[in-house]
This record gives C-alpha cells, sequence and structure tokens, in this order.
C-alpha cells in the first residue's frame, strides 16, 4: 500500500484547458509509481474565477463536488480534502459538514488566512470532532508577504497545533518551496504536526534532516505537483529505512491519522 | 552506459549536504546506476578564483576514471585562455563558467570572448541556470539566475560552440529553443534535472517539441537526490533507443568534434 498524501486535480472550470490529461497523467503515473490512494484537493477555480488561493464559497462548493464525483468515479483510489476559505466561518463549517458526511476525509487549508487566526479555531475544532487531519499549506520560512497568497509557515501552524492538540497536522510540502531547513526544528516537539515529504524539492539531506527531526512516525510520503520527485524520495527512503520504517511512511502513519477505513483494507 | 553530465563534489557553502566527498559520490552513482558522472568542483563556484578548485578537481578525477572533470573558466580573470587549453589537454568533457556568481555580465565581453574560445577550441561549455530552489537559498546567497536571453546571445557568438545548460525549466528550455534558428538550437544540449513530469508533463511535451537528442541526464547531486532522473525516465514511454539516447548516447555526442 502507497498513499500521496498531496494530490490534487483539476476540472473543467479552472484555466487548464489540458485540464481532463492532467488528471489522467496523475492517475497513470500513480499507477506506474504504485500509489494506492490520491488523497486530493481542488484549490477552487485555481484562479479562474477567484483567486487560487483566497477561493470563492461558490468555487469551493463546485471544486468540492468535482473531488466528491471524482472519489466516486474511482473508489479506493482517491479520497478527498475539503478545502475551505476560513474567513467565511459559517459557510466553511458548513461545507466540511456535508463533505466529511459526503465521504471525505480530511479538511485542507490552504493560504486564505494565517495559521495562527482565530478564524481557523472552528475549523479546527470541528476536525477534532470529525476526527480528521488537517493538511496545512506552507510557506517553509515566509521572509515577507508573497502576493496572491497568506501564506503560513511552521511557526503558526505551531501555534495553531499548541491550541488544538487532539487534531493531526500535515505540514505541507516539506519540499515545496522555502527554507525546509527552518520549518523541521519549529515542530520537533509537536507530536500532533506531521511532515508531508512532497513537493518538487529534492534537496540531497533534506530527507535525513526530516527523519532527524520527528522521526519516521510522523513523516507522510506524497507527491504534490511533481510525481517523479516523489518517486525520487520513495526510492531514496528504501536506502535510509527498513521495510517496516519505509511502511510507516508510505501508509501506516497515514492510516493512522485519518479517519479509520479511509483506505482499502485499512 | 548511463552518463550524469551535472553532479559536483566538494563541500557547498550555504548548508551542510551528505555526500560531497568523490567516493560518496561514486557510491550514489552505484546505488542509482550511473557509470559516469561529469563532476564540477562545488565549493569553487564561489570563490572570487573558481579556477582554483581545478587542479584539485583533475587530480581527484584522474584517480577515479568514472569522474570527468569539468574544470571551471572565469573569463574575467587575466590568463583564462591558459585554464582552458589546460581544461582541453587533460581530456575534460567540458568546461564551465557560472557568470552570476562570479560577479560578471553573464553575456557580458568576457563570456561572449570565452564562448568563442570554446567554439574555437571545440570544447563544450558549461552553464547552470541555478543551483538551488531560489525560494530556500540562504539569505546571502544573492547571485541572481541565469538569464534565458545570456544563453540566446551566446549561443550566436560562434558557429562552433556547443552549450550543455543544466538546471533548466521548461519556460526557459522553449524561450532560448524557439527564440534560437534551428542551426543554434541544435549546439544546445539541456539537462533533464529541472524539468518536471507528470502530471504536469514538462519534459514528456520538451522531447515531443524539440527532440529528444537536445536533452541529456544531469542530476545535480548530491545538492539533489540523483534518484530524480531515473525516476522521471521511468515515468516516460520512451522506445529503448530513446532511452539510451537520454541516459548516454546525447552526452557522447557532445564530446565529439563539431563538424564545421
Amino acid at each position: 500500500m502507497l498513499i500521496d498524501v498531496h494530490a490534487h486535480f483539476l476540472h473543467d472550470r479552472t484555466p487548464r484547458a489540458d485540464w481532463r490529461e492532467r488528471n489522467a497523467s496523475r492517475l497513470r503515473a500513480g499507477e506506474r509509481v504504485g500509489i494506492t490512494v490520491h488523497v486530493a484537493s481542488i484549490l477552487g477555480s485555481w484562479g479562474l474565477t477567484s483567486p487560487t488561493y483566497f477561493p470563492s464559497v461558490a468555487d469551493l462548493r463546485y471544486a468540492n463536488d468535482f473531488l466528491l464525483a471524482l472519489q466516486r468515479d474511482h473508489p479506493g483510489r482517491v479520497r478527498g480534502y475539503v478545502t475551505v476559505n476560513p474567513n467565511y466561518t459559517a459557510e466553511s463549517l458548513s461545507e466540511i459538514r456535508r463533505c466529511l458526511d459526503a465521504g471525505m476525509i480530511g479538511i485542507k487549508l490552504a493560504a486564505s488566512r494565517r495559521a495562527d487566526d482565530p478564524l481557523l479555531d472552528p475549523i479546527c475544532r470541528s476536525a477534532a470532532e470529525r476526527r480528521v487531519p488537517v493538511l496545512q499549506h506552507i510557506w517553509q520560512h515566509r521572509r515577507r508577504d508573497y502576493p496572491g497568497q497568506e501564506a503560513s509557515d511552521a511557526h503558526e501552524l505551531a501555534v495553531l497545533a499548541r491550541r488544538h492538540p487532539a487534531v493531526p497536522f500535515l505540514l505541507a510540502h516539506i519540499g515545496g518551496g522555502g527554507d525546509w531547513l527552518h520549518s523541521l526544528p519549529i515542530i520537533r516537539d509537536l507530536p500532533n504536526v506531521l511532515v508531508d515529504l512532497s513537493g518538487s524539492g529534492v534537496d540531497g539531506g533534506m530527507l535525513e534532516a526530516c527523519l532527524a527531526a520527528v522521526g519516521v512516525e510522523r513523516l507522510l510520503w506524497g507527491c504534490d505537483l511533481t510525481i517523479e520527485t516523489g518517486w525520487a524520495k520513495l526510492r531514496y527512503l528504501r536506502h535510509l529505512l527498513s521495510p517496516a520504517e519505509l511502511e510507516l511512511v508510505g501508509w501506516r502513519n497515514a492510516a493512522r491519522i485519518f479517519p479509520p477505513g479511509a483506505f482499502p483494507g485499512d | 552506459m548511463h552518463i550524469d553530465v551535472n553532479a559536483f563534489v566538494g563541500a557547498y557553502p550555504f548548508r551542510r549536504v551528505p555526500g560531497t566527498s568523490p567516493d560518496a559520490l561514486l557510491a550514489a552513482m552505484d546505488r542509482v546506476g550511473l557509470d559516469e558522472a561529469w563532476v564540477s568542483h562545488l565549493p569553487g563556484i564561489f570563490w572570487r578564483d573558481p579556477t582554483e578548485g581545478n587542479a584539485w578537481l583533475l587530480e581527484t578525477t584522474r584517480r577515479h576514471p568514472r569522474l570527468q572533470p569539468v574544470p571551471a573558466v572565469h573569463p574575467g580573470l587575466a590568463h583564462w585562455d591558459d585554464t582552458l587549453a589546460r581544461a582541453c589537454d587533460a581530456g575534460a568533457p567540458a568546461v564551465r563558467a557560472d557568470p552570476t556568481f562570479y560577479g560578471i555580465d553573464p553575456a557580458g565581453p568576457g563570456m561572449r570572448a570565452l564562448a568563442a574560445a570554446c567554439g574555437a577550441a571545440d570544447m563544450p561549455l558549461v552553464l547552470a541556470v541555478r543551483l538551488e530552489d531560489g525560494r530556500q537559498r540562504h539569505p546571502n546567497d544573492r547571485a541572481p539566475e541565469l538569464p534565458a536571453s545570456a544563453v540566446r546571445a551566446l549561443i550566436r557568438c560562434d558557429p562552433s560552440l556547443r552549450l550543455l545548460v543544466t538546471h533548466a525549466d521548461r519556460p526557459f528550455i522553449e524561450e532560448v529553443h524557439f527564440g534560437s534558428t534551428p542551426a543554434e538550437a541544435a549546439r544546445i544540449w539541456w539537462d533533464i534535472c529541472w524539468i518536471w513530469g507528470p502530471p504536469e508533463d514538462h519534459l514528456q511535451t520538451l522531447l515531443g517539441t524539440i527532440g529528444s537528442p537536445r536533452f541529456v541526464v544531469g542530476t545535480g547531486q548530491p545538492l539533489r537526490l540523483p534518484e530524480n532522473a531515473g525516476a522521471k525516465l521511468d515515468l516516460l514511454d520512451l522506445t529503448v533507443e530513446e532511452r539510451a539516447a537520454l541516459e548516454a548516447a546525447n552526452a557522447a555526442s557532445l564530446r565529439r568534434p563539431w563538424p564545421r
């Protein structure tokens, strides 16, 4: 079993005319790598009718519906995070309820509101009640504000994670841009924060640093936008880890934090 | 035969990187099935005189025949033509210059002179677009990335110049390739180190639009995991011949004299 905890899909109301090809390419590459389950999110309209990181309620609902349909089309192979914009509290809570009831297994928070903001608290309380993890988009060491997103870094996620110790948080894409060396020591002593290994970065020394910082039981394998980098990390992990440890990173840690029955044979 | 045209030995000044010794590089090559690597002296890129790393590089590669030296040439320093001549005498497959790290104009008179001299000497010139993701670089690691305009300018300097450009992404490659004449573009080789695979399928697209003869396997190791190159190729639908070309034959073609 191999679980990609950080996948994305596109749909017909995004800027991408090739959305079908990209979705098919992800699934095809996943077959070659041996990915059993893609745990995915869709960030609204990916910028077509509202900004990618500040998606409108309507765009989120359409995207979440598309992902639910994808789950139904690929049972056992695609599972969903419900993506919400915390600036719309009531709508977010309602959307979380709706999508988890329909079979999604986690909550995705992108970069609509800083992770340490109190507006995230009701969402995290909802995650605790439903016993689902929260995947928080992270810019590793955000030194300034970047246009188009209110990104958070590990410091801000740590504040949130301390306020909600019962919720498992995924620190998104450690290889996805920014200074990962800055993030790792911040979360070292926070057992409810796990490191998602996805991202296009395949830096030498990064996986060793992740292991040293949080240990093998808090690492989760994933790809994000580049499946080949995920596969490269998996191949290198085979060199670093025992088979039992590799299973932890490849799926057992994920099975531990997602709801029971989220994955086939789980 | 599997050739990595983009590897380094020696410490990186901006963070601790495991596996920078020649022995560690050879072990990593064994791990991923690489027979030969073209190696540059990593710390030298950041030295005021980057050619001071060449002697060690040449000595090290003499002791390890699977490692082929890519000496540095700084066209802003006196007697750089002697450095180029020594690289030719040593049988190096290529020389490299990193103008933005040297603090010189990447398309200025010095680089143009070097480009012409490399063309005259039949010596491929290696240019790296970047070494690390710009979003993670050390705050004091401020050299600009190599601009695509510089590659276009340099390839026009001499009709015999051959360039090997590493760490370029799809937009960069397309800008240079389609901003050059077919004859110019045929003298540029690109390593696959920074090109995305599925689901975006940038590499598959480029192989179709630009052609597989222009691409070679480069890893950027040990700054990057060498496993990435094999994973990327394994996700493509390549014929045996296409794969062999990417893994060795295209790089070998760089070592042959350019027909004049």
